[in-house]
């Protein structure tokens, strides 16, 4: 694929996500907008995607090492933690159990 | 692993992570999706994994360790009174890696034979920029919430000229790294400048209106995400990136529009210095008769209701009472009252964040009213009783074209036959605003600390 070719194709699936963003958020009642916060949160941690192909590049100089470390480290920390949080929260939601 | 698999696999992250959104529209299966969403998160890393070769794999286990070790810890321990720091703090990691895999990019890229195409250059600034700007913003409204730093607006003369110079000198490095002056500094001149002026950006926004800059500041992450997607060639990062900025972006002018605030004002009022002069205007109006009680009076009235509806605010939180009034709910409940939970979008310290708080204590949510709901009940409610909340309940919001809140959609809780208010003193609330509900002749109020007030109506209700 030429480089105009996938940067249409890139941006085409941006801005579509971009409606399913807002689709899918306005049907979230806002008793779950903590929640919600969170757990948007954790998927923005896929960029832990970006950090391990930083670090897991070959022939890196020294300046890469460390950049592609600590971003993995912080990506790491972002995509346990949302997620984590999150569960505690949702596992609370309950209906009367007694 | 050729592309097109580990891109097929990526998608199956992609579609998880929408089911994950998915299924919070109800709290009956919410937690199944966003345990979907972490698995699809794990399949994002596994095809990861191998598609770096096992390169420099320990230094991948450790970093892995290090960051996922204290993300779980640290989400396992936090309070849930203590949750809007935290999100804080994960918004901002997050942004941070975003930033920082912008200056690994274009230090990879530069030494190459020609510039970096003006897209992916584009790419790389942006990133960086919306990046540094999230982590270093989340940071201060971490340290405000924690408590760390004062919540008051930070203010001084020049402010804005000195943000204003700010931005255009990051302007102007963005765009000639854009335009192709391949010289490295300027990125870092343009992270650090984007860090500091998140720092400056976020510093005179006062506390109570930390939750609309996290909400912001979350859906700038994304941002920063989806255009390092850009960067890396990655469909993943640009959907995923993007769903959370257009979430973040809706529900940042969801929360303006429940307190009755355009987004410009929450992040350029300065709200809690502004409201001080409101206050003394407003205070003028105050000077009716105030009407208490004891705890054993509003007892009786309370046990011999039909429906009676709490109102929690933030001081129910402070005081750490839920767990109280959930108690005092279910012996009502066991007289037969109808009780339910009457809850303000932005009562707490983020939206929603109530609702957290009184499901942590056992409240079933069916209970849990939104504000649509519950108004068209207090007509046919008893008691309300407005425990620890303050400007929400306030009438002049509805009445009062001078007051500060004028237009903010609030809880009609005077529609009640009688209303009962939880309160220290008759000291004006945390935005300094007087409230004529406690002067309302249906109005009867309880004075004392929140948590021993429904311990002893509690152990009251049960004497009778």
């Amino acid at each position: 694929m030429s480089h105009s070719t996938l940067l249409v194709f890139e941006v085409t699936i941006l801005v579509l996500a971009i409606f399913l963003g807002i689709e899918v958020i306005s049907k979230v009642p806002s008793m779950l907008h903590t929640p919600l916060m969170s757990g948007t949160n954790a998927i923005h941690g896929v960029v832990v995607v970006g950090a391990m192909l930083v670090l897991g590049s070959g022939h890196k100089g020294p300046f890469t090492w460390i950049v592609g470390f600590i971003a993995v480290v912080l990506a790491s920390a972002n995509v346990v933690g949302g997620f984590v949080v999150t569960d505690r929260m949702l596992e609370m939601f309950k209906k009367r159990d007694k | 692993m050729s592309y097109n698999v580990s891109n097929l696999l990526y998608l199956i992250t992609i579609v998880t992570f929408i089911l994950a959104l998915r299924f919070l529209s109800n709290p009956a299966h919410a937690r199944r999706g966003n345990q979907l969403g972490a698995i699809g998160m794990l399949i994002a890393i596994v095809v990861t994994w191998i598609k770096t070769g096992g390169t420099s794999w320990w230094a991948l286990v450790l970093g892995m360790a290090i960051g996922g070790g204290f993300g779980a810890v640290a989400a396992r321990r936090v309070k849930m009174t203590a949750m809007p720091q935290m999100v804080a703090l994960f918004n901002g990691v997050g942004g941070g890696a975003a930033a920082l895999i912008s200056l690994a990019e274009l230090h990879r890229i530069l030494p190459d034979p020609g510039r970096p195409k003006v897209d992916i250059g584009l790419a790389i600034v942006l990133s960086g920029l919306i990046g540094a700007i999230s982590f270093a913003g989340s940071m201060v409204a971490f340290a405000k919430l924690q408590e760390l730093i004062g919540g008051r607006p930070i203010t001084y003369a020049g402010q804005q000229f000195v943000n204003a110079a700010l931005f255009i000198a990051i302007a102007v490095a963005g765009i000639a790294l854009v335009a192709g002056v391949q010289d490295e500094w300027l990125l870092w001149v343009l992270t650090a400048g984007a860090a500091l002026f998140g720092i400056l950006f976020v510093l005179p926004i006062g506390g109570a209106d930390m939750p609309v800059v996290i909400s912001l500041l979350n859906a700038f992450t994304g941002l920063a995400v989806a255009l390092g997607g850009f960067e890396l060639e990655s469909n993943v990062l640009i959907v995923s990136g993007m769903l959370v900025g257009a979430s973040g972006t809706l529900l940042t002018l969801m929360m303006g529009r429940a307190m009755n605030r355009s987004i410009t004002n929450v992040l350029f009022g300065a709200f809690g210095q502004v409201s001080a002069t409101a206050a003394a205007v407003a205070a003028g109006d105050g000077g009716g008769t105030v009407r208490s009680a004891t705890a054993e009076d509003i007892a009786v009235m309370l046990a011999y209701a039909h429906k009676v509806v709490f109102v929690p605010g933030y001081g129910l939180a402070v005081a750490q009472a839920q767990h109280d009034v959930r108690q005092l709910a279910d012996l009502l409940e066991e007289k037969g009252v109808e009780v339910s939970y009457a809850i303000h979008p932005v009562a707490g310290r983020m939206p929603g964040h109530m609702n957290v708080l009184l499901a942590e204590a056992n409240v079933p949510y069916p209970q849990l009213k939104e504000m649509d709901d519950a108004n068209p009940e207090f007509s046919r409610t008893d008691v309300a009783v407005v425990v620890g909340a303050n400007d929400v309940v306030n009438p002049d919001a509805r009445n009062n074209q001078g007051s500060p809140i004028y237009g903010m959609p609030i809880l009609n809780v005077d529609d009640a036959q009688t209303v009962v208010v939880l309160k220290r003193s008759m000291n004006p609330g945390f935005a300094g605003i007087e409230n004529p509900l406690f002067y309302n002749p249906k109005t009867v109020m309880l004075f004392g600390d929140a948590k021993e007030s429904i311990v002893k109506l509690a152990q009251d209700v049960k004497a009778l």
